[in-house]
């Protein structure tokens, strides 16, 4: 280590203790943790849904809920998860911490636009939680037209107005990282020496930037239709049903790369780091990140195969979407490639890690069969496609969130968390998962549709699978609550850099003081100079540890 | 596959292919994903920290193997491609049905009507080994028509028709779902498909009580709402004659051809301005919000029986 630690001003966390100097800072790394508050809150509550969801499916005759309490339930929980969760996950919390720390700056190129969109955030939530008391929204996360405008019986605009608002906060902060990441980084960090995570965060913030006016024209437009009968949308008004739906994947099939690729930079940080060895391929990944970014522009209609699009629509769009698999694909044999001739070893974040790229195989595999046109054509709107996709945000993103959360705890919070409670928290999140929603992908393919509050008894053992799985999921992800929140307390003190990894964030103090280096670090090497031979390491400000 | 016991019944011949290519494709990607975890495991094990494997000579020239498992990718995908796109041509195209039967969806019942103006609600009676093309609408929001046995499954739109087909290889009662989400009772939107022998089938229409036809339905309706004051024989507005209008192609104002399919007909009673045949003055008026799906589903069928080379409806 060649940072000096003992002069260094009081960290982040101590330096001002008053709620306002919480409520009102500029500095990224308090507002991380006040979006990793919001989230936290937001992600137990679509939790709290979805466990709602399970335990009314326990039994076909679907007794424990009313139905059209059972329709609020999984729209609240797909809203919520959605826009209050899985976007804002990573790239507000670790990406609002690390990417200024990554890439040797002070803070974002706008600390106060960081704060500002935390704000809305807030106030978007607000909104979403009205909606939710007053009585809920009934058109399933998609709102799809004209039931969302006309037919709906629960509150559209409020929950229309919320995912609107919300939008802005997905904008702001993708502006604040494209910003940041092309004008502040150190000397010496050129683009080909960024971390993967920033690469990752870039590619995110581009999609948000693109995509999400397009969510907030389409929902101001179902709001004005539902509220004065303006006929965009309602064929007896002379509207287009389809054209809503058009407009809707534009926006949310890219959004579900801005769900998964964060976590991929996530990963990629961390099996390198437990692999003791470099990416493999650092500049096909870099690619393979902006690929993925820009083509996931044009598959949207991959979910409109039955919808009643052209023949040729549907052609094409298989054919794009089997282009978009390609670069995931290489991501996929790279990390596994990473791992050769490493010294790894596994601890929690590496057991994520490892998590996520088997989960996110298998739902990128499963993505492949439902591009496939005919076998969509009998899977579409069924339990397969639910499966296929928690695989990829839940199985992908949420175990890459708990696994990057784990590895930069200690840079977060200056503490250590207790090792063993954290590896079996990962392994039952992985097999929690798995029996939750395997047995989904066999339901799926058995016929049983999505958002069915009643079901066929022949289905019920797979069910009860899945429900008994979603229980151990539902302990899963509590215990990092406990454990982690003890460590606050009485975890061990966490040195610089724990891990005795390469970027430049572990280079300052844990927890880092305010302005994160004492002075502006010098970036002389690329990221990840990991020997597994001797298990020494390059840091990227050039400096060698044995 | 029915020895799985977890397998969906396949009744109809599109189910049998739709199996095929989701075994084929759930084979490779068992193999793809053996090979991933594979690697993961040995790797894992092998050069877990501490053991004793050679770890010098990392492999520096990555894209060799890069371009290796792009292009492997990347054939594989397009493979999969090919041969689903292949399919769905052939799915989408149908071959010339025996049988054309109307459903109009609605808030949350499924309503059939068959050529002889048999009517029935959540249930569809339909030959063995006939080729069934259904047309479908809603009168009010999407709704999805889905027979798992069958592997078939389209959307079901407010404001125009979609048609898809099927053809059933086994007798028995199947299933019907609607797959898009269409409010509170959309769990309970079922209903059963009845395959049964032809004979028996004739008999179950026979049973149904005296009935029109649809087409003869449709044609008291072309007096009543009085399409036949301009497009009958004797008018003597200039208006298009409608015989033999239907599956024929139709020259538009303005250079266009477009075939006359249901859906075309229909739009040309509901927004006869969007689709003026070449040589006409745009007179007709729409008749939008004046009729019900129910008569538009006669309306249609008797335009089709105005046309010789389509044998089915008359």
């Amino acid at each position: 280590m060649t940072t000096v630690t003992a002069d260094l001003p009081a960290s982040y966390l101590t330096k001002e203790h008053t709620i306002a100097s919480w409520l009102l800072t500029s500095d990224h790394k308090r507002i991380a943790l006040l979006f990793f508050a919001s989230i936290t809150f937001f992600f137990f509550i679509g939790g709290f849904a979805a466990t709602l969801i399970r335990l009314h499916l326990l039994n076909p005759a679907g007794t424990l809920l009313q139905p059209d309490m059972y329709n609020r339930m999984f729209s609240m929980h797909g809203i919520v998860m959605v826009w209050f969760f899985l976007i804002p996950s990573i790239p507000t919390t670790l990406g609002n911490f690390l990417i200024p720390l990554m890439i040797g700056a002070r803070d974002l190129a706008f600390p106060k636009i960081n704060l500002a969109s935390w704000y809305v955030f807030n106030i978007s939530g607000f909104f979403v939680l009205f909606c939710l008391f007053v009585g809920g929204v009934d058109t399933g996360w998609t709102f799809y037209t004209p039931y969302s405008t006309l037919f709906a019986n629960g509150y559209v605009i409020p929950a229309a107005v919320a995912v609107f608002i919300n939008g802005f906060s997905s904008i702001m902060t993708g502006l604040n990282f494209v910003i940041t990441i092309h004008r502040l980084r150190a000397p010496g960090m050129t683009w080909m020496r960024l971390p993967l995570f920033v690469w990752a965060i870039y590619a995110v913030s581009l999609v948000m930037l693109l995509a999400t006016p397009v969510l907030a024209m389409t929902l101001a437009l179902v709001a004005l239709e539902r509220w004065m009968g303006v006929g965009i949308f309602d064929p007896q008004l002379g509207g287009d049903p389809l054209l809503f739906q058009h407009m809707f994947w534009f926006y949310s099939h890219p959004a579900v790369y801005i769900m998964i690729l964060p976590a991929m930079g996530v990963v990629s940080e961390l099996v390198s780091c437990f692999a003791r060895r470099p990416v493999f391929g650092y500049e096909g990944m870099a690619y393979a990140l902006m690929s993925i970014a820009v083509i996931s522009f044009f598959v949207w209609a991959h979910h409109m195969f039955v919808a009643g699009i052209s023949i040729y629509a549907g052609i094409v769009f298989s054919l794009l979407t089997f282009f978009v698999a390609v670069p995931s694909a290489i991501k996929v044999f790279n990390w596994t490639a990473t791992l050769h001739k490493g010294s790894i070893s596994f601890d929690a974040p590496m057991l994520y890690a490892l998590g996520f790229v088997g989960l996110f195989t298998i739902g990128g595999l499963t993505g492949l069969m439902v591009a496939t046109l005919p076998i969509d054509i009998h899977v579409h709107d069924t339990y397969f496609v639910i499966a296929h996709f928690h695989y990829i945000m839940v199985g992908g993103t949420v175990s890459a969130f708990f696994g990057g959360l784990h590895y930069w705890w200690p840079k977060i919070t200056g503490r250590l968390y207790p090792e063993m409670w954290a590896r079996v928290a990962a392994i039952i999140t992985f097999l929690g998962f798995n029996l939750t929603f395997f047995p989904q992908f066999i339901l799926g393919y058995l016929g049983m549709p999505r958002r069915y509050y009643t079901y066929d008894p022949a289905w019920q053992v797979w069910n009860v699978l899945s429900s008994a799985g979603a229980s151990i999921l539902a302990a899963a992800y509590t215990l990092p609550l406990l454990y982690l929140g003890w460590s606050l307390f009485y975890g061990a003190r966490a040195g610089a850099n724990p891990w005795r990894a390469t970027g430049l964030e572990w280079l300052t103090s844990s927890p880092p003081p305010q302005h994160n280096f004492p002075r502006t670090p010098v970036v002389r090497a690329a990221p990840y100079q990991y020997n597994p031979a001797d298990g020494s390491y390059v840091a990227q400000d050039g400096s060698s540890n044995a | 596959m029915q020895w799985v016991p977890f397998w969906p019944r396949d009744a109809s011949v599109t189910a049998q292919s739709i199996d095929k290519i989701f075994i084929g494709e759930l084979a490779l990607v068992l193999v793809i994903l053996g090979f991933v975890f594979g690697l993961m495991i040995v790797f894992g094990l092998r050069y877990r920290r501490g053991s004793r494997a050679n770890r010098t000579g990392l492999i520096k020239k990555t894209w060799h193997w890069e371009i290796g498992w792009t292009v492997g990718s990347l054939a594989a995908f397009l493979v999969l491609f090919v041969w689903g796109a292949n399919m769905y041509v052939w799915l989408y195209d149908p071959p010339r049905a025996g049988l054309e039967i109307y459903v109009v969806a609605k808030q949350w019942m499924w309503k059939a009507q068959h050529p002889g103006g048999q009517r029935e609600i959540n249930e569809l009676h339909v030959p063995l080994g006939e080729t069934v093309r259904l047309l479908l609408t809603s009168q009010d929001v999407i709704h999805s028509f889905f027979v798992p046995a069958f592997r078939v499954k389209h959307d079901v739109l407010p404001g125009q028709y979609e048609t898809f087909w099927f053809k059933p290889t086994e007798l028995g009662r199947f299933r019907l779902e609607c797959t898009q989400y269409c409010g509170t009772e959309h769990a309970h939107m079922g209903g059963d498909i009845v395959v049964m022998p032809p004979a028996d089938y004739a008999r179950w229409l026979s049973r149904q009580g005296e009935h029109e036809s649809l087409a003869q339905q449709g044609e008291a309706l072309f007096r009543k709402y009085g399409c036949s004051g301009c497009h009958g024989a004797n008018s003597t507005v200039h208006a298009p004659s409608l015989v033999g209008v239907y599956g024929g192609l139709v020259h538009l104002e303005g250079g266009d051809t477009v075939r006359a399919d249901e859906r075309y007909i229909r739009d040309s009673i509901l927004l006869p301005r969007s689709q003026i045949v070449a040589g006409y003055a745009p007179v007709m008026p729409s008749f939008a919000g004046q009729i019900g799906e129910d008569d538009l589903v006669k309306l249609v069928a008797y335009v089709q029986s105005l046309s010789p080379i389509d044998g089915a409806s008359q």
